[in-house]
């Protein structure tokens, strides 16, 4: 890489003038956030006339989270919705990705539709179920109605509330994890399938033997980057129930949002931002090491 | 029809008529949302409580929503494409900037990686726990309530993605064109814009689309930086299920207008959003 001619124009001043937008926004818009909860954590603020007054408090913010019941059940509801729902979307997509490989009409129809939903707000889908879900005139109970079953209340039920809300998760990403798996899926070798074929294998012999095996990396990835979205899972929530009824769907960034925002608890929310980001961390890290070792098992 | 290769598993016992239902089955019900909430936001109250499906198709609710006094959606929509289109823009030339300079200008491995490895990092954490952090910073140096900061917040929350996708095309680019336009005379920000920027234009276009419908879309941190002035279409939305008694037709209407602009980039500009998302999540 010696080889780059000398420039009359400073190539040392183009390397870091190029460069240095990307590292001011990360330094000033993502670190020293960070910086600031870290800070903030630590103290009670008020705001007297747009005057931020801090009083240190020290650990104390850290040690009320282990008695704040409504941080423990967004945590739990978190992940409860993160876990079902992501699980339901990666079997169904698979499912339907394995089943429609051969599909050729229509490609381009039906690539159109299952990436629209990704592409609208989530506060929107929220809108958008939240009148389906209704229980005086949804679509839902109307057809329940045409079938002589009563109206169920969707959304103000405790034990259905986060199943409901599932539902909404679920019809939102299965299209984009069937159209990532089967990206995947077709650009895997086809002779193996037909020395398989030839051989004898059963259709799953081939799904255990081969697909699961050669798939493991596109499954692993799409399951990764679907966990994290749902850890941030906000906008729909916040539509359809904002979070209740009571604790039925508090999920955690609802949990960061009432504490730092409608409470204006500042110094207490800070601390459970942070807190929130080491569970995610944790969370995220050890469920991609399990499925890569699982993955790569099979 | 090309002769596309068959497909791995060659979809089990199914037959054919059946593997063709089950994604027409699939398509349906991801259509059916959208559908019913156009239908609704044609219906006047009445004909939504009662749940008719035969009605008399009414613009009511999309004047209502545009023009109607209390209204605040012009101005919401205004507002998103001002800040949609300003933070796409932003980062853009801050990606592509980077990108370049990561692969083209011979940093050492470690910055690299670590740049790379905090975008990963940073993209995990809900925007919800920084947008504290941001609004108690912007509002000491008074960029709270401002375009200005949104944009900025939005541009950040943005640029991971769009350093990932720059820097695959970057990549793209041989290095012997960019050494051989030196050699010939070219300065580095000819090499830039004449050679690199042409190259990459595809990817500006996926990031630049993504990075749009996602700025477009986000909810949380504009809940919590913007006001009335500054409020961007989820907030028009948002405040509808605020209200005691909602308006059930205009909040259909306000939905289906929202999502005009995405859906209009879907059908001209597939085949880049096709490109952006899965190299975004697979790459």
């Amino acid at each position: 890489m010696g080889t780059r001619p000398r420039r009359r124009l400073s190539p040392r001043a183009w390397k870091v003038l190029t460069l240095a937008p990307a590292l001011a926004l990360f330094l000033l818009l993502t670190l020293l956030p960070l910086a600031n909860l870290a800070a903030l954590s630590l103290h009670e603020v008020e705001w007297l006339d747009r005057e931020a007054v801090w009083t240190w408090v020290g650990g104390r913010n850290y040690a009320r989270i282990a008695e704040d019941t409504l941080f423990r059940a967004g945590i739990l509801n978190t992940i409860v919705f993160a876990v079902v729902a992501v699980a339901l979307q990666m079997v169904i997509g698979f499912t339907l990705a394995l089943t429609t490989t051969r599909i050729t009409r229509g490609r381009v129809f039906y690539r159109t539709v299952f990436i629209l939903p990704i592409l609208v707000p989530g506060i929107v889908i929220g809108a958008i179920w939240k009148l389906m879900y209704s229980f005086d005139f949804g679509v839902i109970n109307q057809i329940l109605l045409l079938l002589g079953i009563a109206p169920v209340d969707w959304l103000g039920d405790r034990s259905l509330a986060l199943i409901s809300v599932i539902v909404v998760d679920v019809w939102h990403w299965t299209p984009f994890c069937y159209l990532l798996l089967l990206a995947a899926l077709e650009t895997l070798p086809r002779d193996i399938y037909e020395a398989a074929e030839i051989d004898g294998a059963s259709f799953w012999q081939q799904l255990r033997r081969l697909t699961l095996p050669l798939m493991a990396p596109a499954l692993v990835v799409t399951f990764v980057f679907r966990m994290i979205l749902a850890f941030k899972v906000f906008d729909e929530i916040y539509l359809l129930t904002g979070g209740g009824p009571g604790t039925a769907t508090e999920v955690i960034s609802f949990t960061i949002y009432r504490r730092f925002f409608t409470e204006d608890q500042v110094g207490y929310g800070a601390a459970i931002s942070l807190a929130t980001i080491g569970v995610i961390a944790v969370l995220i890290v050890t469920m991609s090491r399990v499925a890569t070792s699982r993955e790569a098992a099979t | 029809m090309t002769a596309r290769s068959d497909g791995p598993v060659a979809g089990g016992r199914w037959g054919t008529p059946a593997r063709h239902t089950a994604l027409a089955v699939f398509a349906v019900l991801v259509l059916f949302p959208f559908a019913w909430i156009v239908a609704a936001s044609l219906k006047n109250q009445i004909d939504l409580l009662m749940g008719r499906v035969l009605f008399t198709p009414t613009l009511a609710s999309y004047v209502e929503v545009l023009f109607g006094r209390t209204s605040d959606f012009a101005r919401n929509f205004a507002n998103s494409t001002l800040v949609a289109l300003l933070s796409t823009a932003l980062v853009l030339v801050v990606a592509t900037l980077a990108a370049f300079s990561l692969y083209r200008l011979d940093w050492p491995g470690w910055v690299l990686s670590a740049l790379l490895a905090w975008s990963v990092i940073f993209h995990m954490i809900p925007p919800i726990t920084l947008a504290g952090a941001w609004y108690a910073m912007f509002r000491e140096v008074g960029l709270d309530n401002t375009y200005l900061g949104l944009v900025l917040a939005h541009a950040t929350l943005n640029l991971p993605m769009a350093l990932w996708m720059m820097g695959v095309f970057v990549r793209d680019v041989p290095r012997e064109l960019v050494e051989c336009a030196q050699i010939d005379g070219a300065s580095m920000g000819q090499v830039l814009w004449r050679i690199v920027v042409p190259l990459v234009r595809p990817g500006l276009a996926a990031a630049g689309i993504l990075c749009f419908v996602f700025s477009w879309n986000e909810f949380p941190v504009a809940l919590v930086l913007s006001q009335r002035e500054t409020a961007t279409v989820p907030l028009g939305i948002g405040k509808y299920a605020q209200e005691n008694t909602i308006a059930f037709t205009e909040m259909a209407a306000a939905s289906t207008l929202s999502i005009v602009p995405a859906f209009v980039l879907l059908l001209v500009a597939q085949r880049f959003i096709v490109s952006g998302l899965t190299q975004g999540a697979l790459k």
